[in-house]
This record gives C-alpha cells, sequence and structure tokens, in this order.
C-alpha cells in the first residue's frame, strides 16, 4: 500500500504553490531587477538628453579633433596649444604612464629593501623599517603629496641659490631638479647596438643554460653572466669608443637654464608621494611573503646541506614570489589609479588634463569623465587577467 | 661497507655502560640574559650586523635631533598671530593650530549650533566604545543603535529643521566634521551593501550575478577621484530636472558605492571560505536562503573577515581627503584653506598645518589597524 502510494507521488508531484518555486521565483526575481536596471539606464540616458539640450551643450566625440588651445607643463610627445584635443588626451595619458612606471620601480626597490629589513635580526634596523611602514600606511596619500610639493619642494631657494649637489653637474631649486644632458656624439649607435646585443645574448645563454641543466644537471652562472653581459658589455664598448657621448651642464642665462633636462617639481612630489606611499604597503607584502614559507622549508634545505644563500634563492624566495605576486600587482595598479592623484598637485597626467582642463573647457563631462574611466577600467581588467593567468602557472598543482 | 656495519652491531651489543665517578664541575654557563646579551644578540651579532647598526644610529642622530627641536624646543606654542612664527630659528608654528583649532574642527559650521556636533560627536563614541570591547553586553542593541538610530539622530542634529533646530546647510559644514560625516557615511552604507553584493557575485541566478560582477568591477576599477568628478558633474545630468541634490551628498553617493565595491570582494572572500558543509547542513535542515545566510552563514563569514573589513574602513577614512579635489573643505581642505590667511603666513604654516593634519589621520587609522590585530588574535582559534 505504501509503496504505491510513494509511487503515485514520485508520477505526479505534489503541487507546491507557485510562490515556493525556486525556479519560478529566480526568473521573477531577475526579470525584476532587469527591469529596474533598465529603468535607471534609460531615464538617466533621457534625463541627460535633455538636460544637455537645455544647456545647449552639445554630444559625440566630435570635440576630440578640435583645437585644444593650452599648453602642458610636461610632454613626452611634440604637442603645442593649437595640437587637438586628441593629442592632448595621448599626451595626459603618456604622462600617467610615465609617472607610473618610474613610480613602480623606485617602490618596488624601496619596498623590498623595507621589507626585509622588517624581518631582520638587528634590533635598529627593524624597528626604523617599522615605525617608516606604520606611518607612511596611516597617513592619505594626498596629504603626502601635498607636503611634497607646498612644504618641502616650493621652499627650495630660487634658481640664483640652488642647490648644488655633484659638483654643480646636478641642481636643486624650486624650479625642479636639474641634471645634465647627454648629447650623443657619432658612434653612439655603437654603444646602444651593444647593449641590444647584450640583452639578446644574455636570454640565448639562459635559455641553453637552463636546457642543458635539465638534461645533465650541471649548473651554470647564469645570473653573474647575463649581469656581465647586460652591463658589462656595454661599458667595456663605451670605454673602447672614448666615451661617445658629451655632458651638457645646466647653467643659469638670465632667468632660464639652458642645458641640462629639468625635472619639474610637481613631478618629483608626486614620483616621491607615490613611491614612499606603495613601497610601505609592498613592505608589508613582502614580509607576509616571507613569513609564509615554513620554517620547515628552511630546515629541510639545511638539512640536505644546502648552503643558506642558495637556500633563499632556490627553495625561499620562490615559494615567496607566489604569495607575493598576486597582492604586488594590485599595489602596481593602485599606484596607477593613485596617480591621478596629480591633479592636487598640478602634475599634468591623463585626470588633470582630460577630465581637468578639457572637461572644463568643452563643457562635454560625460563623454571626457566616461573615455578617462574606460582608460582606467581597461588598465585595471588587463592587470587582473595578467594575474589570473600568472595564478594558473604558479599555483601549486596538487594531484 | 660490511665492516662498519658488524662494527655498528657490536656496539650497540656492549652498550651496558654505568658511569661509576662523577662529572668534573664544569664552569657555570655564560649569561644568557640582561642588557648585555640583549645587545650582543640584537645589535652586535655579527661584523655586517655592527656595521648596519653604526649606520643606523648615524642616521638616527642625524635625522631624530632637528625632528625634535622643530617639533618640540623651538616650536612657537602660543601667539596672536604670523609674528610668533617669523624668524630664521623658528621651529613648528603650533600657535597656528591652536588659533585656528575650531575651525579644523567644525569648518564654518555656526558658533551657537556647534553644540549640535559636539552632541552627536559625544553619542558616536557613547556607542563605539561599548561596541569595541568584546567583553561588554547587548552587542545587538548596541549594533542596532549605531547602525540604525545614531545616523537618523545625527542627521536630525546636524542638518536640522525638526524639533525647533535652525537648518545648518551642508556649504557651512567643515573640517573633522565633514571627513567623519564622509568616512561613516561610508563605512554604514557598505557593510549592508558589501554583503548583497558579496551574495549577489555567488548567486546562482546569472543575471543577478553577472550584474554584481559588472558593478563591483566598475567600481574597483576606477580611481575614486574620477568617481567624485563623475558624482559631481555628470549625477546632476542624470537626475531630472529640477532635482538636484547638495555636494555634500553627491560626494557621499560616490565614496558610498566605491566603499561597497571593496567591501563586497572582502565579503565574498569570507563567504568562499565557509566549508561546504556548512552550507549543505543548513540546507539540510530545512532553512530558506535569507535563514541560512542570516543564522548559519554570514555570522562566520563576518567575523572570519573583521580584519579585512577594518583595513577597507582605514582605506576609506584616507580616501576621504579626496572631497577637496572637488571642492569640500574636510579636514585637510581647510587646513590647506588656513595657509591662505595673511595673518598667518609664515614659512612654518604649511608644514605645521600638514602635520597637524597627518596627526589627526594618523590617530585614527593607526588605532583601527591595532584595533584590528586585537582582534584578529582573539579570533584566531588555529593551533601554535
Amino acid at each position: 500500500m505504501a509503496v504505491t502510494t510513494l509511487d503515485s507521488d514520485a508520477s505526479q508531484p505534489a503541487r507546491a504553490s507557485l510562490l515556493y518555486d525556486p525556479v519560478i521565483r529566480g526568473i521573477v526575481f531577475q526579470v525584476l531587477l532587469a527591469l529596474l536596471i533598465l529603468y535607471l539606464v534609460v531615464s538617466g540616458i533621457a534625463n541627460a538628453a535633455a538636460n544637455l539640450a537645455n544647456a545647449g551643450i552639445a554630444s559625440g566625440f566630435g570635440f576630440l579633433g578640435e583645437r585644444a588651445g593650452f599648453d602642458i607643463g610636461q610632454t613626452l610627445i611634440p604637442y603645442t596649444s593649437d595640437s587637438s584635443y586628441q593629442r592632448a588626451f595621448f599626451v595626459g595619458l603618456l604622462n600617467t604612464i610615465f609617472v607610473a612606471a618610474i613610480g613602480i620601480a623606485c617602490a618596488t626597490v624601496l619596498g623590498f629593501i623595507v621589507g626585509i629589513a622588517r624581518l631582520s635580526k638587528n634590533f635598529l634596523v627593524r624597528k626604523v623599517a617599522s615605525v617608516y611602514v606604520e606611518t607612511l600606511r596611516n597617513i592619505p596619500l594626498l596629504l603626502q603629496l601635498l607636503f611634497w610639493y607646498k612644504a618641502v619642494l616650493s621652499t627650495l631657494p630660487a634658481p640664483r641659490g640652488s642647490l648644488e649637489l655633484f659638483n654643480a653637474s646636478v641642481l636643486l631649486n624650486n624650479r625642479g631638479l636639474i641634471i645634465p644632458q647627454w648629447l650623443p656624439e657619432a658612434g653612439a649607435g655603437i654603444v646602444y647596438a651593444s647593449i641590444a646585443i647584450g640583452i639578446g645574448a644574455a636570454i640565448v645563454i639562459a635559455r641553453w643554460a637552463k636546457r642543458r641543466q635539465m638534461a645533465t644537471g650541471q649548473a651554470f652562472p647564469t645570473i653573474r653572466m647575463a649581469l656581465g653581459l647586460v652591463i658589462g658589455l656595454p661599458l667595456v664598448v663605451l670605454f673602447l669608443m672614448g666615451t661617445p657621448f658629451t655632458p651638457q651642464y645646466p647653467e643659469l642665462k638670465g632667468f632660464n637654464f639652458v642645458g641640462g633636462s629639468t625635472l619639474r617639481p610637481e613631478f618629483m612630489a608626486l614620483l616621491l608621494g607615490l613611491s614612499l606611499y606603495t613601497a610601505a604597503f609592498i613592505a608589508e607584502i613582502v614580509r607576509a611573503g616571507i613569513l609564509a614559507v615554513s620554517k620547515g622549508q628552511t630546515e629541510a634545505a639545511y638539512s640536505l646541506g644546502i648552503r643558506p644563500n642558495t637556500t633563499m634563492r632556490l627553495v625561499i624566495i620562490p615559494q615567496a614570489l607566489r604569495v607575493i605576486i598576486p597582492p604586488l600587482t594590485s599595489q602596481y595598479l593602485n599606484l596607477t589609479k593613485n596617480s591621478s592623484l596629480a591633479i592636487a598637485v598640478g602634475y599634468p597626467d591623463l585626470v588633470s588634463v582630460f577630465s581637468g582642463t578639457v572637461a572644463n573647457q568643452t563643457g562635454q563631462a560625460v563623454e571626457v569623465i566616461s573615455i578617462t574611466m574606460l582608460v582606467y577600467l581597461s588598465l585595471s581588467l588587463l592587470t587582473s587577467a595578467f594575474m589570473n593567468w600568472f595564478n594558473s602557472r604558479v599555483a601549486l598543482v596538487e594531484r | 661497507m660490511s665492516d662498519t656495519h658488524s662494527e655498528a652491531d657490536l656496539a650497540t651489543t656492549k652498550l651496558a655502560f654505568v658511569r661509576d665517578d662523577f662529572i668534573e664541575q664544569q664552569e657555570a654557563p655564560t649569561r644568557e640574559g640582561g642588557i648585555g646579551q640583549w645587545i650582543r644578540v640584537n645589535l652586535f651579532a655579527s661584523v655586517p650586523d655592527t656595521i648596519l647598526t653604526v649606520v643606523m644610529i648615524l642616521f638616527l642622530a642625524w635625522i631624530l635631533p632637528p625632528l625634535l627641536n622643530w617639533a618640540f624646543f623651538n616650536a612657537v606654542w602660543d601667539g596672536a598671530n604670523r609674528e610668533a612664527c617669523l624668524g630664521e630659528d623658528r621651529g613648528a608654528c603650533w600657535a597656528f593650530v591652536e588659533a585656528k583649532f575650531a575651525q579644523f574642527m567644525y569648518g564654518r559650521y555656526p558658533l551657537g549650533e556647534r553644540w549640535r556636533v559636539d552632541l552627536t560627536g559625544i553619542l558616536l563614541i557613547a556607542g563605539t566604545i561599548p561596541m569595541l570591547i568584546p567583553r561588554v553586553p547587548f552587542k545587538r542593541l548596541n549594533a542596532i543603535f549605531l547602525l540604525i538610530v545614531f545616523p537618523v539622530v545625527a542627521y536630525v542634529l546636524l542638518v536640522g529643521g525638526y524639533f525647533g533646530l535652525p537648518v545648518v546647510v551642508t556649504d557651512r559644514w567643515g573640517g573633522l566634521l565633514v571627513t567623519l560625516v564622509v568616512a561613516i557615511v561610508g563605512i554604514v552604507v557598505s557593510l549592508p551593501l558589501g554583503v548583497i553584493l558579496a551574495l549577489g557575485r555567488r548567486s546562482r541566478l546569472p543575471f543577478v550575478k553577472y550584474a554584481s560582477i559588472v558593478f563591483i568591477e566598475f567600481w574597483r576599477g576606477v580611481p575614486l577621484i574620477t568617481i567624485l568628478f563623475m558624482s559631481s558633474v555628470m549625477l546632476p545630468l542624470f537626475l531630472p530636472e529640477g532635482v538636484s541634490f547638495d555636494k555634500l551628498l553627491r560626494a557621499l553617493v560616490g565614496v558610498a558605492f566605491f566603499a561597497s565595491a571593496y567591501m563586497a570582494e572582502v565579503i565574498r572572500g569570507g563567504l568562499q571560505a565557509i566549508p561546504k558543509g556548512q552550507y549543505e547542513a543548513a540546507d539540510a535542515m530545512g532553512l530558506g536562503f535569507w535563514q541560512k545566510m542570516r543564522l548559519i552563514i554570514l555570522p562566520q563569514a563576518l567575523t572570519m573577515v573583521i580584519p579585512g573589513i577594518v583595513n577597507t574602513f582605514i582605506g576609506l577614512f584616507k580616501d576621504t581627503s579626496l572631497v577637496l579635489i572637488i571642492g569640500l573643505f574636510d579636514l585637510l581642505g581647510i587646513v590647506q584653506l588656513g595657509f591662505t590667511d595673511p595673518n598667518w603666513s609664515s614659512p612654518q604654516t604649511a608644514v605645521t598645518g600638514f602635520a597637524f593634519a597627518a596627526l589627526v589621520y594618523f590617530i585614527f587609522c593607526f588605532g583601527m589597524s591595532k584595533y584590528s590585530i586585537y582582534m584578529e588574535n582573539r579570533l584566531d582559534t588555529s593551533h601554535r
């Protein structure tokens, strides 16, 4: 009896209320959400169109070809006030990439030094590193940027009383840091070529050495060899050619400096602020990464008779890097995004040039800010794509 | 090989050994403690270590005396105007901070109404301190007070317009008041919104899932400054004509969404760390989705990520300083505004102002980070 009842139940499921059917509920819920989002988007666009029409602001991207009519303090590509808005966009974008790239390099070096110093056995070194990290991490970046710009760099002496470093070849004043320029002479091309050859040869040798070690087990001093090729070879060529570069030292003529290249105070403030701030975060990541490698790994390596230096290089660092690299990449991304604070110190980066000046001049805030956001968004999506790729490459494969 | 084997066997067989004389008295071991030992181990363990120590001492000797002289010994502690802070050998101009202190705290909030700000501050402290001490009971009531009652009361007190309180427009707000308002609104909004977004991202409904992902990745992918530009320039465009809201509120919307996206990722980390068995057990008990989340999953997930949540709060607190770029006078903005006062223009004014602002931010952020470390240790259930 009971069995037949069960069977009939199974063939004809009890009719639950539609209200409690998870599938139907899910569909209803999603349709409602979609309608809500659709309503917000459509009404937003309609309102924006009406408001723009009322204010008499043109829409569309036609403005990109128009004459910009303003000057930019630092340009990596030729730009005048007669250039187009599009050109101004690329100038800003390149400035952002420029400061971010140099900032990332400085922050990484400093961050690794401080991070390792925090694990030092030396009490003083450890404490100084912790004070550095705790102070810089807990003060807003914007405050630090303004501090460097307004309280430090702008109180430097005027050009006449410049601080002279390295026998007056480097000058520091409130116009910025002025360093000598090295003008290439005939034969400089050979030096450049030797750098390329050095790098190429280093890559080839590294591959060959790795293949040989895989096949025969014989080690090869790859790192020393590569350093010699990349740094030593160009130096040797440089001296053989009789240094085909003439230094051009900065000289004050009238009110301006002639010769040398200038790092403007805006750039220096931004670079200092970004590197010092991000270095504090990188230091913490490095420290956590090294601590994450369990002590047993070191002990196991020692018990196999591996020397401490080799243990560090072959056992600890490869495992620590697996922990360090993902958060490190996101710090690099943060540094790039934070470089948008350039607007506070007047460094002409993407946000300052494009979302600031161009948006004010054209009034087309929607287009301009959307383009800016799109640039940063693609940068960050590219970075996370790289991170996923890297993670899948280095992730531990268990069985 | 075989020889050594037999030798070893021999050694083990005639193991019986009884010592019948005393061990000779040995010298007392060198002291393994005290200051001398500590200095030897921590500062002069080896030659490179000694060199490092000397370099560090030289560095500190170079940096500390001028710093202390500037901040304390040569500092100007009181004075009526810039005259006091002028001079070659003068250090920090604390008199400037003293003179502007009220402005740094309240901005241009009307003098007669400042008790309202004070009262709000007292309520906030009274609500927060018992929340932070784990032993104090009534956590649930306390949380309801902080997250629901306090925001309403604070709104009535600060904005006014009810119970005969005159309205104070937000243009007059400033200083630490604005910094705290932006930070606290960000915190109060981002926590529930972050939970919803995190649940949405893990939802089985595809539309909900992708809508959450797009929302989160969008806000996390762009710098806060462009978001503030967007909310201050673009947001008014998207609203029907005639509807306008004030500058502070627009900044609040931007900051709150921005913080929610980061919070969602932190909470998602917690949700992912909950073992699958917990979900299945809740399902087996016949709990519905919201019951399961409220009673089983979220309490565990949220406790697990308290350090991450606090870190997001610290980031948010520091990021509030960005509102000065869209023309609001938060703490940093009002300190900077003080530099333009001709009464106080001296070479030391800017440095002193920044030092004061940095100190205030530092106290808040460092306090939060120390508290998160304390909670981390308290909640650490691993065996050590």
